[in-house]
């Protein structure tokens, strides 16, 4: 929020002038049948996405010539608001004149730019971004009707979010290398989460089989877990400074009953670890004297000295003894 | 030609009310709580927008009526200061209220919620009304306050506010409405319904933007929402917006007055699109029996045409309409009206809102009834809806993943 945020613009005078044009004269609107496509000796494919109770609908119809492959002709009806028939009238046209295979390549990234009045403005505001999806899942199954293969066959990553084509593997691994903690880093880092906002919680414009809030805490827990395994292994290494709280804790018990408890026992007394705390400096075990110990007079200089000197020798020269 | 259909966002200011307040900007200025000349010399105005305010709603003199900056305002204060009253220093922890309510109730019930306040969200029927009885089974005896609207501002549908009001007197709960699209549409009589607070706003009846009111019954207790000069006798603080008051008294006299007169001329117009619509077009409905209706709105639903692709067609034809349809809003969310209306079918796309003024003339009419027509028919000629080919098999559309 600052000063360009306090009067929302409008959302119509963020479309581009080609998204306006398109939205009042699709030039590929209408339908190609079954007629016109024998007479050529080519195959009609015809794909619905979508449905008018969800919001959006697209058709799509291509009249393939079979001995290329190539799509000849390339028509769309549309239900949904200007930004929908607009991509979807540029959908059909970038699919004209290219064979199947090369159709599947088209992603709603290319559909986006091919909009744009310019390379660097969007032709759309961001919450439109999802409308051009529907034209490439749509070009993804007339091509899997055509070529008799399942549609998601096309599709060799998982997309998390659609309208700005981020992948799962992608996600995971900006979050793990950039240390990243919340949803806004991450749709900063990689735009995903930035446009329909359907990816980032479940509830938004579109259920999703991934959401961002889940990747991030999955990845968020896989990081702490790896940190703690790391630990783990400096710590059965006999590395004490890099151990977790329990470890040290385990570390420092042993080695008050192998070297320290015995002196104390003979006198009548004993001791009890009570805490630990790390500092840069200092890793502050607190202890508690129990029996003869508690009130004897050495207990502050000679005991503890040697407490702390063993625990120094045997752990890390930045323990101090603190009893309490 | 261009014609305004977008009347219950908001009315084009009456000349006659611009003409009203002019004086009070560069000639009489003084600040009303002032002692001298400068100051007086307002109260005179200020006085007769008072007796306009009372009069258009026949409240009685033992009632409140308190100038608000909107009547987003005023739906604040009743909530919060209620919440403040009642519950923070009370021992009730409820407050009623429908899911079709304006922002300014919904936000500020979601954030009582989030203060520990049990909030119910009553039902709507397929009429787009909550029924009194609905309202009276949700009434527990730790409620402290209902807020339901008078009308609603996307159906034009009318509350059963008296029956409503009955209720509340009856179980001893204090009864909010959110007058906003009812003043001026509608007789609005505050001796005939039982209301402990209503929410007015200026702009709803050809009255300026960032004036409002509230009606407070028997000047009851409710803590003031803005502290500060003790100005309308400490209830609601900040200098008098003088030429802004003088303009909602003018606006609220030229609407109420011979308001059945006004409401015929109104009706007709309405009745008249909405028959031609009906009659013209195919797969068409409108929502809500039209005598339940307030006299100025159409909320028609057209299949196969997307409510932000069919605003845009109108917007071409120089037709300002709207519609509570998902795509046309920044956050793709559906309207709450649409959604709790029709949230099954089509109608949450492709609904379009017109809604009249006093100043909608036939010719108009007639315009929009033209435009209005041809643009269903130009977007019904690319909508998918229509299409006459069939998908190819194994083509057709998956199941709907989007929830609105």
């Amino acid at each position: 929020m600052a000063k360009n945020d306090l009067l929302g613009g409008s959302l119509w005078d963020q479309y581009s002038n080609k998204v306006t044009t398109l939205m009042n004269n699709p030039n590929n609107q209408g339908e190609i049948t079954q007629e016109e496509c024998d007479a050529a000796g080519h195959k009609l494919i015809v794909a619905d996405f979508g449905a008018e109770s969800c919001g959006d609908a697209v058709r799509l119809y291509w009249e393939v010539d079979p001995s290329t492959d190539t799509i000849v002709h390339s028509k769309f009806k549309s239900f949904g608001c200007g930004t929908a028939i607009a991509s979807s009238d540029m959908m059909a046209e970038l699919c004209i004149g290219k064979t199947v295979q090369e159709a599947v390549k088209i992603t709603n990234i290319d559909v986006e730019m091919s909009l744009r009045d310019n390379p660097e403005t969007p032709a759309v505001p961001p919450q439109k971004m999802h409308c051009s999806v529907m034209a490439y899942d749509v070009i993804k199954k007339a091509a899997g009707l055509y070529l008799g293969v399942d549609e998601s066959s096309f599709e060799d990553e998982i997309i998390v979010c659609e309208c700005a084509r981020v992948s799962l593997g992608t996600l995971r691994e900006v979050i793990k290398l950039n240390d990243l903690k919340t949803i806004e880093q991450v749709t900063d880092y990689t735009k995903a989460g930035g446009f329909c906002k359907s990816c980032i919680k479940p509830g938004g414009h579109e259920a999703r089989e991934y959401y961002l809030v889940d990747i991030l805490a999955d990845v968020r827990r896989e990081m702490d877990e790896e940190k703690m395994r790391s630990a783990a292994d400096a710590g059965s290494h006999g590395d004490f400074e890099a151990m977790t709280l329990v470890q040290k804790i385990k570390a420092i018990d042993s080695v008050v009953d192998e070297s320290i408890r015995q002196f104390l026992i003979m006198d009548g007394g004993n001791m009890e670890v009570i805490d630990i705390k790390d500092s840069p400096d200092y890793i502050d075990v607190y202890i508690r004297y129990l029996g003869a110990c508690n009130g004897c007079a050495s207990s502050s200089t000679g005991t503890l000295y040697a407490i702390e000197a063993t625990l120094k020798e045997k752990l890390s020269q930045k323990i101090r003894v603190l009893p309490i | 030609m261009q014609v305004y259909l977008d009347n219950n966002a908001t009315t084009m200011v009456d000349p006659a009310v611009v003409e009203a307040m002019v004086p009070y900007f560069s000639e009489v200025y003084g600040n009303p709580n002032s002692l001298h000349r400068f100051g007086t010399a307002s109260h005179p105005s200020i006085t007769k927008a008072i007796n306009q305010m009372y009069k258009a709603i026949n409240a009685s003199d033992k009632d409140d009526i308190i100038f608000t900056s909107c009547a987003t305002e005023s739906n604040n204060w009743v909530l919060k200061s209620v919440w403040i009253d009642k519950i923070v220093n009370g021992d009730k922890n409820h407050i009623v209220t429908s899911e079709i309510e304006h922002p300014s109730v919904l936000s500020t019930c979601r954030f009582l919620e989030e203060q520990g306040v049990k909030v119910t969200y009553l039902p709507v029927n397929d009429q787009g009304i909550v029924e009194a009885h609905t309202l009276r089974s949700f009434i527990t005896d730790k409620t402290a306050l209902v807020s339901i609207m008078w009308a609603n501002n996307e159906t034009g549908m009318i509350f059963p506010i008296k029956e409503m009001g009955d209720i509340c007197k009856e179980k001893g709960v204090l009864f909010h409405t959110d007058g906003v699209q009812a003043v001026g549409k509608i007789p609005v009589d505050m001796q005939d319904v039982h209301v402990d607070f209503m929410s007015m706003s200026a702009h709803k009846f050809h009255g300026p933007k960032g004036i409002g009111a509230l009606y407070i019954r028997n000047s009851q207790e409710l803590t003031p929402l803005l502290h500060g000069g003790e100005h309308m006798g400490g209830r609601r603080s900040g200098t008098l917006n003088v030429p802004y008051i003088v303009g909602m008294g003018k606006a609220i006299e030229l609407a109420t007055e011979n308001i059945a007169e006004k409401m015929a001329s109104i009706r007709a117009k309405r009745d008249r699109l909405e028959d031609a619509l009906l009659s013209q077009l195919s797969d068409v409905m409108v929502v809500g029996n039209r005598d339940n209706r307030t006299p100025n709105t159409i909320l028609i639903s057209i299949r196969g045409v997307e409510g932000e692709g069919m605003l845009w067609d109108l917007n071409n034809a120089l037709i300002g309409a709207s519609t509570g349809s998902a795509c046309a809003s920044e956050d793709l969310e559906a309207n709450t009206v649409m959604l709790a209306i029709g949230a099954d079918n089509e109608l949450a796309h492709t609904g379009i809102r017109l809604s009249l003024s006093r100043f909608t003339t036939d010719e108009e009419i007639d315009y929009v009834i033209e435009r209005f027509s041809s643009a269903v028919s130009r977007l019904r000629a690319i909508s998918s809806s229509y299409a006459i080919v069939q998908p190819t098999p194994g083509g057709e559309a998956a199941e709907c993943g989007i929830h609105h």
